[in-house]
């Protein structure tokens, strides 16, 4: 479990005081997969580093299994860092050493003899399905594959609690959801808890079970996924989840829908058979989506008709779709 | 072109002295750069490490001084340094001539310099590699031995190299004043014998030998850098 108890961050800069994190709580359960979404410089990197105290906060606690970080000496904080693994977007891998090099290093760290470190390693490999990666240096590997031994190599000191800062944001959205599928895959296996730290909705619905919103380095609302993208309650929130605000409140008394494809078929004949099948036409308010491969993925904001059983026949309609996860939004 | 007894002449330096001196010019350079790399390596770690927000901050009048050290010395002409440290030669090595007596002056003028390389080499890790490795756990000192040497090692090879050629030039200099080796024949006979074919020739051997020593190096880079392919 990580507490975070009344934190701040502020840097001191030739430009001035930067205040990155303001009175920050925040309390992450154990087996949670938990979200940090918020936009650019809202604090999030500055956040994830505070939970492993790569970033000394100004003021305030951070506790992790209740083992308070912040009152630790420098080498008790260097062992209890051996049981918070972290990956970061850029992969951050040594690159001059193998795969399997790479992996061993955290075990090095801790001392443990070469033969046993590199068995372990190559279980390792294993789980992150790339067990014949072992010898190859990073330059040889795809961004995907880099982030998979960039996975194995923090969970060989066998952490409690994995830290990811945007770890997806540099890969393409295919490899993303297979790295994705893989945190989840851990998470239920290994017990890890999982920090997820994103700009991208996506990501947070596809494997959040609570999220956080973070602006202006504060955390404007938190809880389960499902509640706060449906019913997002902060300005923060709402900016998040209904793109392109002001368009939608043109029309106030409309329900809203949210669409969420995660490799539905296609876009367009959803609304185009809404409207030919059953007639009821959708106004589509925002849409947010990519196609990889003939699939669809992302996220798109159509508006309900006024009719209440006109609606609730779309609704039907939506919830039927392969791929495709709709919930109604509250304004 | 030449007299005949210029040319029996460089055949007489060629069967009589040539060897040894080539071992004399080695050896000046060799053993001075393995010397400055054993003080400039931690030196030039310790000023990437020790700066403020560095894996391990030193104080700051430590490092200032550090860096005032360095460039007062690197600023220093080699042949000025060369005749100021020389009576040091003789309290180290009992004398001020030849390839030993120059050997004190090599490293002193050539350690700064190396710092200064080993510098930028440790600078070009990757940050976010050094991060990763704290984020792990890491003492200061597992990351400078298992992240920053090993990860700017084709950097520090390459660099070695470039230490290696200046250091050279330096010994071939320092024939100029009583060091031996290859300079020394060229000085002794092309300038003050005034024999210019026996200068060409030491010209050119000194030419080959950098030649050589860079394409090693490079081969060594390499064969040292996973980033390459
Ligand atoms: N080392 C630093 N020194 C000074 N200011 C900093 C430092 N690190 C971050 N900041 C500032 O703190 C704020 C939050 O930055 P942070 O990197 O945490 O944002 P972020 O949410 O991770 O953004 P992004 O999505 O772009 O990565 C920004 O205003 C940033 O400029
Ligand atoms: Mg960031």
């Amino acid at each position: 479990m990580i507490e975070i108890q009344n934190l701040s961050k502020t840097f001191h800069t030739a430009g001035g005081e930067v205040e990155a994190l303001k009175d920050i709580d925040l309390r992450i359960e154990d087996g949670d997969i938990f979200g940090i979404i918020g936009l650019s410089g809202a604090g999030k990197s500055t956040l994830v580093r505070c939970m492993n105290l790569l970033e000394q906060p100004t003021e305030g606690r951070v506790l992790v299994d209740g083992q308070e970080l912040t009152a630790l000496s420098p080498r008790q904080l260097r062992k209890a860092r051996q049981s918070i693994g972290m990956i970061f977007q850029g992969f951050n891998l040594l690159m001059q050493r193998t795969a399997l090099e790479n992996i061993c290093f955290p075990l090095e760290l801790a001392g443990v003899k070469k033969p046993e470190a590199r068995r372990r390693a190559r279980e390792l490999l294993e789980l992150v399905e790339l067990p014949d990666k072992a010898d190859a240096y990073p330059v040889q590997l795809s961004g995907g594959q880099k982030q998979r031994v960039a996975i194995a190599r923090a969970l060989a000191s066998e952490p409690r609690v994995l830290l990811c800062d945007e770890a997806t944001s540099a890969l393409d959205p295919k490899t993303t959801r297979a790295i994705l599928e893989l945190l989840r895959k851990l998470n239920r296996e290994l017990g890890v808890t999982v920090v997820v730290i994103t700009h991208e909705m996506r990501v947070v619905e596809q494997i959040c079970n609570k999220v956080a919103i973070l602006d202006g380095g504060q955390v404007r609302e938190t809880g389960p996924v499902s509640e706060v993208f449906s019913n997002p309650r902060s300005e923060a929130g709402k900016r998040l989840v209904l793109p392109e605000g002001e368009k939608i409140h043109v029309l106030p008394e409309n329900r809203l829908v949210r669409l969420v494809f995660d490799g539905a078929a296609a876009t367009e004949p959803i609304v185009a058979t809404l409207a030919a099948k059953q007639g009821i036409l959708l106004n589509i308010l925002a849409a947010d989506t990519h196609s990889l491969a003939g699939k669809t993925y992302g996220s798109m904001v159509l508006g309900l008709p006024q009719d209440e059983t006109e609606a609730a026949r779309a609704l039907l309609y939506l919830r039927e779709i392969a791929g495709v996860t709709a919930e109604t939004i509250l304004q | 072109m030449f007299a005949e007894t210029e040319l029996d002449l460089l055949e007489k330096i060629i069967r009589q002295g040539l060897l040894g001196a080539l071992g004399e010019t080695l050896l000046m350079t060799f053993v001075p750069t393995v010397l400055a790399f054993v003080i400039g390596l931690p030196l030039g770690v310790l000023l990437v490490i020790g700066e403020e927000g560095g894996v391990l901050p030193l104080p700051r009048w430590l490092m200032k001084a550090l860096n005032a050290l360095i460039n007062i010395l690197r600023s220093v002409p080699f042949l000025i340094l060369l005749i100021v440290v020389l009576p040091l030669s003789r309290l180290l090595v009992g004398t001020t001539v030849g390839t030993r007596a120059i050997l004190a002056p090599l490293v002193i003028a050539a350690f700064p310099f190396v710092a200064r390389l080993v510098e930028t080499s440790i600078r070009e890790v990757d940050a976010g590699v050094v991060e990763a490795a704290q984020s792990m756990g890491a003492s200061p000192f597992q990351i400078v031995w298992k992240v920053l040497i090993p990860e700017a090692r084709p950097a520090l090879i390459s660099n070695f190299m470039v230490a290696l050629i200046t250091i050279f030039g330096y010994g071939a200099m320092a024939g100029a004043v009583g060091g031996g080796g290859i300079g020394r024949i060229a000085v002794n006979y092309g300038y003050n014998r005034y024999k210019p074919l026996v200068m060409y020739f030491a010209v050119i051997l000194l030419v080959i030998l950098v030649q050589l020593f860079q394409s090693i190096g490079n081969r060594l880079v390499k064969k040292a850098d996973k980033r390459i392919r």
